[in-house]
Formats: structure tokens, sequence, C-alpha cells
């Protein structure tokens, strides 16, 4: 861990950020997947992240879900920070508790989905609500039906995964984690184990849901098109950095970096 | 050679050994039971963060499953008292049996833990469910299934553990026909009713085993 008392012990002014990461590294042995990232995310901002495999970008979703820790730098989360926690004046790195109270302001949906298949799609979605949120059993089951209403999922609400298709479980899983009130809510690939023709029903969803709850959003994603109309700004990131970033017009109609050219044109290639 | 098959004598001593059998339910009963829950915590200490405690369950297990079970049963009970540990033939027996069936089946749990899909912790991760939650209600439920074919050999193994409860004294059914044969110097009948009881035990077991199987993916809605 480097210095970490050079680092705010909580991010102050007007402007602060929903998401920050400020330095960020993250090595595996010797290979820099992320190197010195710095991305602030403003509220209710609606952030895609593109880039040619291994370029880092499924990492920077998931060291945000605390599934991978961080070799150096500070990620905040609404200018608390999230990597680490304030002790006697500096940040030390975080405990288990500590993480575990930041994480509730996110909420992550996976390329594979990960829902858990000895439930059904409505305990799915009351799991989290009644065992960490402690709702009641009805106020759970009242949430998660609306939810599961929003999604299209409500007719099917008392179906395992595995009677489900691949469509049908990631709408499911969208409700579930939205049944946690994130203010941050991340998309991991979510439309890439899908057959091309339920793609749609599943980017419709998250559309639709992310402008109603006015969601803060990163998304990585292999859908230029769907990126390009959903986000408010694209970063194009190339091994472990943001080559380039801007919104979406310009990224994907005028990209200014050789880089970007060559990715977007080799990607439009093989459409 | 004649053979020398007594049905009135082998229905003079059903009694006794319906007896013994009735023992040797109730040590499989209670060591199966002790070997489930025992087995998944030695299972869940080997998964800790702590390096230290890990390793030594671990080397606990690999002691339990490679020395013999009837030596575990004569040190519980023979040389417990020398540490002032001194318990029955029935509570030495049934802890040695416990033990060792628990070390075997911490294994076979592993395995189904270990058959969980990581996405799965990461699910339980990212709607912040406590360590806790995730284990008893979304990552065991789906390691059980995968296990219960080891769980039931589990169960006809400890009914063939329980005759070294005989060695130190306890009356189950091995015992029972030892002392008949004992007293009569006939051995043919006790012995192949022995056998006999335990294949009519242990088939039924291996029954209930796998409704309960089908029941558990039934429940779990992995059809």
């Amino acid at each position: 861990m480097d210095s970490s008392q050079d680092y705010p012990l909580e991010l102050t002014g007007t402007n602060v950020p929903m998401v920050r990461f400020m330095n960020v590294s993250k090595n595996y042995g010797g290979l820099k997947v992320l190197d010195n990232l710095n991305l602030d995310v403003a509220e209710a901002e609606k952030v895609s992240i593109i880039g040619p495999s291994g370029s880092g970008k499924t990492t920077v979703l998931r060291m945000l879900m605390t599934l991978e820790s961080i070799n150096s730098g500070v990620i905040y989360v609404d200018g608390k920070p999230l990597t680490h926690m304030p002790r006697g004046g500096k940040l030390v790195p975080a405990d288990a508790s500590y993480l575990r109270r930041m994480r509730a302001s996110i909420g992550m949906c996976f390329q594979s989905f990960n829902l858990f298949p000895h439930m059904t799609a409505l305990q799915n979605c009351v799991e989290g609500p009644i065992q960490v949120l402690g709702l009641s059993k009805a106020e759970a089951r009242d949430r998660a039906e609306e939810l599961l209403s929003m999604v299209g999922m409500i007719e099917k609400k008392d179906q395992h995964p595995a009677r489900l298709s691949g469509g049908q479980q990631q709408r499911v899983a969208i409700a579930r984690a939205l049944a946690m009130r994130p203010k941050v809510m991340l998309f991991d690939e979510v439309t890439s184990a899908l057959d091309p023709e339920v793609i749609g029903e599943v980017t419709n969803v998250i559309r639709k849901l992310v402008s109603e709850f006015r969601l803060t959003m990163l998304m990585v994603t292999h859908q230029m098109g769907f990126a390009a109309d959903i986000s408010d700004r694209v970063c194009f990131f190339f091994s472990g950095k943001i080559e380039e970033q801007g919104e979406p017009k310009q990224l994907f109609g005028d990209p200014k970096r050789e880089r970007t050219q060559q990715f977007l044109s080799a990607v439009k290639d093989a459409v | 050679m004649e053979l020398d098959w007594s049905w009135r004598f082998a229905w003079e001593i059903l009694p006794d050994l319906l007896a013994g059998a009735l023992k040797t339910l109730a040590a499989v009963g209670i060591g199966y039971s002790m070997a489930i829950v025992g087995g998944l915590i030695l299972a869940l200490l080997q998964r800790t963060r702590s390096r230290l405690l890990s390793a030594a369950v671990r080397e606990f297990v690999e002691f339990i499953r490679s020395t013999p079970l009837l030596l575990q049963i004569y040190f519980v009970f023979f040389v417990g008292p020398q540490f002032g540990v001194q318990l029955s033939p029935w509570a030495s027996g049934l802890i040695a049996i416990g033990l060792y069936r628990s070390a075997y089946l911490s294994e076979i749990y592993r395995g189904g833990l270990e058959a969980v899909p990581a996405g799965q912790w990461e699910a339980c991760t990212a709607l912040n469910l406590s360590g806790r939650d995730a284990y008893f209600r979304i990552i065991i439920p789906q390691a059980l299934p995968p296990a219960t074919a080891g769980m039931g050999n589990a169960l006809i193994a400890i009914f063939k553990d329980t005759p070294m409860l005989s060695a130190i004294g306890v009356a189950e059914l091995m015992h029972a026909a030892t002392v008949v044969g004992a007293n009569s110097y006939r051995y043919l009948e006790p012995y192949t009713l022995v056998g006999l009881i335990f294949l009519l035990l242990s088939l039924p077991a291996a029954w209930v085993i796998r409704i309960f199987e089908r029941w558990l993916r039934s429940k779990l809605g992995m059809v």
C-alpha cells in the first residue's frame, strides 16, 4: 500500500462525485491490470466502459464491488473511502465490517447471472432485503414483485432459474440487484452470455430502470449501440489505462486516438 | 461335508441377535449424526482464512483417515484414562467412530463446497450477505446434492464400522453373536444371521439415501 495518508479522509465541497478512482493500480503477480486509474463518475451519470479484452475494464467494476482488492490508490463512493477507512486521522485498508457497510450502496449484475439456483425468482429477490436490509417478508415480497413486474418477469416469479432462459435470468438478476436499493449499479457484460435475439429484452430493461431510479451506472459492454444510446460518457480502456473518453457521439463518431479508431473499426468489421 | 445348520438353534438365538442389532442401529444413528455435523465443521474449518487453523485441521483429518479405526477406538478407551478422560465403552466407541467418519465426510463436503461456482460467492458479496448467511443459505444447500452419494457411502461404512465396538465390549450385534457362539460352540448360525441382518439393515439405508437425494434436488429446484 502506498502512502494512503496523502489521500483525503472524505471528499467534500460541491460536486462530490458518486464514484472516484484515485490513482488506483492493480496487478496480478507481475501483470499490471490497471495502471494509475483516475476516474470520476457523477451522481446519476451513466458511464460505459469499452475496450479489448484484458484491458482491465471488468476489473474496474470488480474492484468497486469489492470482489477484488486494489494494490494502490483509493476508491471513494459517495464521498467516503471504500477501499480504506479513516482511523486516527489517516486512511488504513478497510476491514470486513467497514467494507460490508460501504458495499450497501453498490449493486452488480454479472455476465453469468449468478442467480441462486435453489431459489425461485422471487426468493432470489427477497433474500438480500430480508437477510441484509432487515425488511419484513411482506415488505420484501411487495417490493420484489414490483421490481419483477418492471422487468417483465412477474409471471415467472415462482420458477427456479434452471427453468428460465438466459434473458429471463438476467432480468431477474437485475431485479434482485435493484431490490437492495443501491445508489450505484454495475453491469458487467450482462448481455455477453445471451442469445442475440434476447439481448434487446435485457437492454430495454436496463435502459428503463436506470433512468427511472436515477441510478449512477457503470457498465462494461461489447454492445456499442447500447453503450452509445444509454451512456452520458464512454471510456475506452487500453492496457489498464483510459486511452480516450468522451460523450458517445464524439467517441464513436469522431475518435481522436489511433487505438480507439482501430478498436472501433475492428468491432464494426466483426458485426 | 454336511452342512450342520440348525433352524431351531437359529430361531432360539434370534432374539439375542436382534437385541444386539438394535444397539448397532443406535450406534449407527448416533455415530452418523456426529459425523454429519462433525464433518461439516471440519470442512468449514479448513476453509477459514486463518492459514494456521486450516492447515492444522487438514493435518488432523489426514491423521484420522490414515490410521486404523480400531486403534482410535483403543486409544480413546484405553489411553484416554491416562489423560484423565474416563469414558464408557459406548461413549469411547461412538466418539471414535464419529470422529473417524467426520474426517471422511469432511472430504466429501469439501468436494461439494468447492464445486459451487465462484459466481455464487460473488453474488453473495454483491448482495452484501453476511458470511454466515452466504454459507448456510446459499452455498451449503448447493453443496449438498453432489455430496449425497458420498454421504450414503458413509452411512453404509458406519454400519460396517460398528463391529469394531465389540473389541471394547459394546454389546452390539457382532458382540452378541460372539457371545452366543462362545456359549454354545456353534458359530455357523450366529455369524450367518449377523451377515443377513447387516444386509437387511444396509439395503434400506442405501435406498433411503437415494430418496433423500431426489427429495433434496426437487426441493432445491435442481431437477
